[in-house]
């Protein structure tokens, strides 16, 4: 007869408590416990090697001395590009993220504006040693101007312009172009059968975004007003943009195909042959790794309108790179910014710009014989005098994202032909008014 | 009519089909097998290139075929640990999924209750919720059970494996009220007459009785629960990372590994496709029993 | 007193308790059993107690959570404590319905391009799922291991069978191009499946692959239930394949195949896990379907205000034409 004993009743809840248990892990939470060397912090790492896996290679030795230096233990996790910004969303939202975490630099204003990252007062810099040990033009792109920065710079890297030797002996041209007409010709005349001038990686959000900024600069506009209203239509916005997509649509010096490429297939062609210039942030590493020499490219900077890098309309490239933040929220600020006066330290910039290929925003790291390669010394030059930050305004990822997919849309017009200003103004007007906040 | 349920024998052999059937019959037949496989054979045959060969122009045909990739794709990728990580969610996904199921449609079958409909149908309808709209509040509500209970459920398995069996739990529920509804209340009672409580009756009877659909269900929650992405790129950290997020690290800064990719993904259906056909007869059956009515 | 004195804690229909076997003992015991009768009237919700807990705490509270958060702007400023995030009222609603600004306009088409692409796909899915099932019927040779070959789509997860896809649909190097341009000639020059106005073919492409193996298994348990004396009489009557078919098959098929495509509807229309893996971020608009519409413009863009108000809409949509659809098929069930 129908009798549910008390015995019944136990065994359902302590068959669903046991389970739940027995499946339970034992991962502890994301946050640190209270001060005192011996105590452990957790540090977001973005992806800087040739894979996670590389990073966790080059970055353990350096934690392991960190710890043996102070006793503080750091818990190491390396996050992809695809799943980084979302996750330090997540964290944003949740209180519950990391000590330490790298952030893309052009992300600093729009992670300042949720105001989850400790400003970099004075008191904070003194702690790691001061503001001015930093290049000043690094630290034009931590956070928005008149704001404390909400993160110090880490690795710095700019755009060039990489060039296959021989290729363009082949050619028979002399040298690098300077100029954007010497480029188209130069595409030209080394575009042929399915060897194409020029490799652009026309799929990929960050780089078209990074482009369209560098090419609307040169036509003198900024995408933003000075008091950070979206301004993305003005002619030399949409002249700029227009210049880029139709490199491939008009000039007809970038193949087709790059229009789906946002896996750095750009820099395979490069390094096999299939292009005779490539627009890339310190390429060196990710070459060499496909059997490229130094020997076999050159690099120069990326062109401008008047043949002469410089501010203004003279720029040709944007200030690129990693900063490192600290959660607001974090317990241990003490060890946290112990963490980040260690990695900001002139050895630790010299052993990670090394192994990343990319250049120490510390001056003091900068002078080091390692960093005067001939790639090098042209990325230094360029961010010394001819960079400019992205926008540092709190709208500034819903920029990147917005105006970013409406390139990679224009290249998808592109790859049938000549692309017109009015529709470059239709996407660009589209991805303003679509920017709220 | 319907109940006399699927497999009625004839009695005499069923008349010839005409020709043009059987013509008809192999085309479209051909036609699908084709379209099922070619993606099949691209997995297989891109696994056993050598990584230059998977990045150039297209060959049928792999020539030299390698099997290096299945070694390498350990490396690139700590591909055992996220194997392990995945296996553990899901199987327990999977058993909860089960376990909470049966009581569920137990209660639902057996017994008229006010609220009996109400609840059917809510449950029903959460399978129309976009997955994205209960995204962030979910990983909001974890944090807030984090702060307030000390029990941590972002970034470890618990709460990804509650998230898992409560999705695949309006399916599982359906499918096994239909079973529970296709097995007589005269077991039940015999059951009842014999001394035991419903419980009992539970697990002495209906469930023995309904092991193909129990399967079944179990084997639904675990491959619904295989294959999910975006909360477990959202819910998941270094150490409890699924299979589901993990993959995508074979595209790195250099390379897009796609030999590794297609090694990688061979060998994580493996588990899932078994799986699927062994029970598909038991879903079939279960699927009979729920429409029969 | 009968009815009163049933052991079913709720009310319930005479007719129905005199019905059930062995119901008069159960109402003898039942009055011997008083004090157990609270417990007996507990034990079904008792029962479906952690089913409930399990779709409240992740189902139906974030639910609740997301369709309070469409009425706040909740956008970057406000992350960090998002239940401090200022009322928004219907503004959040009245930006994405609005069809002449561009969010609304964007919103309008993914809503287009959503409906076009479940329409098709859903109706190929449920074509070749039914076609098969109906080809396969009769046992012949190698018919298990056919069954097996259309079901293995449908087993492999989502990540790794669309990410083959993607692979097979590369501009350069891909399989299609390949057999279309290179070995069959038919196109002039390598098309672009994965932007352009081809990604639209490319998704119903993924997506009926993936799905009709669901299909072809709903139809084969359906059709199993049809009695072989029907066809029998039918081809003694003289009828053809076809007419038997129109006749038999598909009238009884009804109840299932009413099921499988609502089901089908659903899934479809709510996938993001296809485009998501098929394209990355930023799908290309002829493609852009709304699951992917709202993940940019909430978790990309950070404007989850926004973002939850078009899931709010979705949502109402998708409970209009599911209550709308089965009034309709339950209709015609009892006319």
């Amino acid at each position: 007869m129908p009798r549910p004993s008390p015995i019944a009743m136990f065994a359902i809840a302590a068959a669903l408590a046991a389970t739940v248990a027995g499946c339970s892990s034992s991962t502890s939470a994301s946050t640190s416990t209270s001060t005192a060397a011996g105590s452990t912090i957790t540090y977001w790492a973005s992806d800087q090697g040739s894979s996670i896996a590389d990073d966790h290679t080059v970055l353990n030795p350096e934690l392991a001395k960190f710890t043996k230096q102070t006793g503080i233990k750091v818990k190491l996790e390396v996050i992809g590009w695809p799943d980084l910004l979302n996750r330090i969303t997540a964290a944003t939202a949740s209180g519950q993220g990391p000590d330490v975490v790298n952030i893309g630099n052009t992300w600093s204003a729009s992670l300042q504006a949720t105001g989850a990252l400790l400003p970099w007062s004075s008191q904070n810099f003194s702690a790691i040693g001061g503001e001015s040990k930093f290049v000043s033009s690094a630290v034009g792109s931590t956070g928005a101007a008149g704001k404390p920065p909400a993160a110090v710079p880490l690795y710095s890297v700019a755009y060039a312009l990489y060039y296959n030797k021989a290729l363009f002996q082949q050619a028979g041209i002399a040298g690098p172009p300077v100029t954007w007409a010497d480029l188209i010709a130069d595409g030209k005349k080394l575009t042929h059968g399915s060897v194409y001038g020029l490799a652009l990686e026309a799929g990929s959000i960050p780089e078209n975004i990074h482009n369209a900024f560098i090419f609307a600069q040169q036509h003198g506009c900024s995408f933003f007003s000075p008091s950070g209203a979206p301004t993305y239509t003005l002619p030399g916005c949409v002249q700029g943009v227009q210049q880029f997509v139709n490199l491939m649509g008009t000039d007809k010096i970038v193949s087709p195909g790059d229009a789906e490429y946002d896996q750095n297939q750009s820099v395979s062609d490069f390094a096999s042959g299939k292009a005779a210039m490539l627009m890339w942030q310190a390429a060196g590493a990710n070459l060499k790794a496909h059997g490229m020499s130094t020997s076999q490219y050159g690099v120069a900077p990326v062109p401008v309108q008047s043949g002469v890098p410089g501010q203004g309309t003279s720029v040709d490239s944007m200030v690129a790179g990693i900063n490192m933040a600290i959660f607001k929220d974090t317990h241990n600020l003490a060890a946290a910014e112990k963490f980040v006066q260690f990695m900001t330290s002139p050895a630790e910039q010299t052993i990670l710009s090394k192994e990343y290929g990319s250049i120490p925003p510390v001056s003091a790291a900068q002078q080091n014989a390692a960093f005067a390669t001939p790639e090098l010394t042209v990325l230094k030059n360029v961010l010394a005098t001819s960079a400019v930050a992205m926008p540092q305004v709190a709208g500034e990822s819903q920029f990147e994202q917005l105006v970013g997919t409406a390139v990679k849309n224009l290249f998808a017009d592109a790859v049938s032909g000549p692309v017109s200003a009015q529709t470059v103004e239709q996407q660009l007007s589209s991805a303003q008014q679509q920017m709220t906040g | 009519m319907h109940s006399l349920g699927g497999k009625v024998a004839a009695r005499r052999a069923p008349m010839a089909p005409p020709r043009s059937f059987i013509w008809t019959r192999r085309i479209v037949l051909t036609v699908l097998t084709i379209f099922a496989l070619l993606p099949l054979y691209v997995m297989v045959s891109s696994s056993l290139k050598p990584l230059q060969d998977v990045t150039g122009t297209f060959r049928w045909i792999p020539s030299p075929i390698t099997f290096s990739s299945y070694i390498q794709m350990w490396q690139t990728v700590p591909l055992a640990q996220y194997f392990v990580n995945s296996l553990i969610v899901c199987t327990c996904a999977a058993a909860l999924s089960v376990l909470v199921a049966t009581f569920a449609a137990y209660a639902v079958s057996r017994y008229r209750f006010r609220g009996r409909r109400v609840f059917t149908l809510v449950v029903l309808s959460t399978q129309m919720f976009p997955g994205i709209l209960f995204l962030l509040p979910l990983f909001l509500i974890f944090v807030s059970i984090g702060n307030a209970t000390g029990i941590t459920l972002l970034g470890s398995r618990t709460g990804l494996i509650i998230t898992y069996l409560t999705f695949s739990l309006p399916f599982s529920i359906w499918l096994l009220v239909g079973y529970f509804d296709s097995i007589p209340r005269g077991l039940d009672e015999a059951a009842w007459v014999d001394g035991c409580g419903p419980l009992r009756a539970l697990f002495r009877v209906v469930i023995p009785a309904a092991i193909p659909g129990i399967i079944t269900v179990a084997i639904y929650a675990f491959m619904t629960a295989w294959g999910e992405v975006l909360f477990a790129s959202v819910m998941t950290n270094d150490t409890t990372r699924t299979l589901a997020v993990g993959l995508r690290d074979y595209s790195t800064q250099n390379d897009v590994y796609w030999n590794q990719i297609m090694a990688a993904s061979i060998v994580v259906s493996i588990p899932v496709v078994v799986g699927f056909l062994l029970m598909q007869r038991f879903l079939v059956t279960g699927l009979t029993a729920g429409s029969v009515k | 007193m009968a009815p009163a004195s049933t052991p079913t804690p709720a009310p319930v229909h005479p007719a129905r308790t005199r019905a059930r076997a062995g119901g008069g003992g159960h109402r003898a015991t039942a009055r011997r059993r008083g004090p157990g009768r609270l417990r007996r009237i507990g034990l079904p919700y008792l029962l479906l107690l952690p089913a409930l807990l399990f779709e409240l705490l992740v189902h139906l509270v974030p639910m609740v959570v997301g369709v309070l958060i469409s009425f706040k702007a909740l956008t970057q400023l406000y992350l960090t404590q998002w239940v401090h995030a200022p009322w928004a009222g219907l503004g959040n609603y009245r930006i994405v319905v609005d069809f002449n600004g561009a969010i609304g306009q964007a919103l309008l088409h993914s809503f287009v391009v959503t409906c076009a692409f479940t329409a098709i796909a859903v109706s190929l899915s449920w074509l070749f799922g039914c076609a098969a099932a109906i080809l396969a019927q009769d046992s012949f040779r190698g018919r298990g291991l056919l069954r097996a070959i259309f079901l293995t789509p449908y087993a492999l997860p989502a990540y790794t069978s669309v990410i083959t896809w993607a692979f097979m649909f590369q501009y350069n190097n891909g399989l299609i191009n390949y057999v279309l341009h290179n070995e069959l000639g038919i196109t002039s020059s390598p098309t672009f499946w994965l932007l352009g106005d081809n990604s639209f073919v490319a998704l119903v492409t993924v997506s009926v692959w993936r799905n009709w193996p669901f299909a072809f298994l709903v139809v084969m348990a359906g059709l199993q239930s049809i009695p072989r004396e029907l066809y029998e009489a039918a081809a003694i009557d003289g009828a053809g394949v076809r007419q038997q078919i129109r006749l038999i098959t598909m009238p009884s098929l009804r109840p299932v195949n009413q099921v499988l495509v609502l089901v089908l509807f659903l899934w479809t229309f709510n996938d993001f896990t296809t485009p998501y893996v098929l394209f990355g971020n930023g799908a290309p608009p002829p493609a852009d379907v709304i699951s992917m519409h709202i993940y940019d413009a909430s978790f990309l863009t950070w404007n989850f205000g926004e973002g939850s108000a078009m899931s709010v809409l979705l949502l109402l949509f998708l409970l209009v034409v599911s209550g709308g659809y089965l009034l309709f098929t339950s209709r015609r069930r009892n006319a």
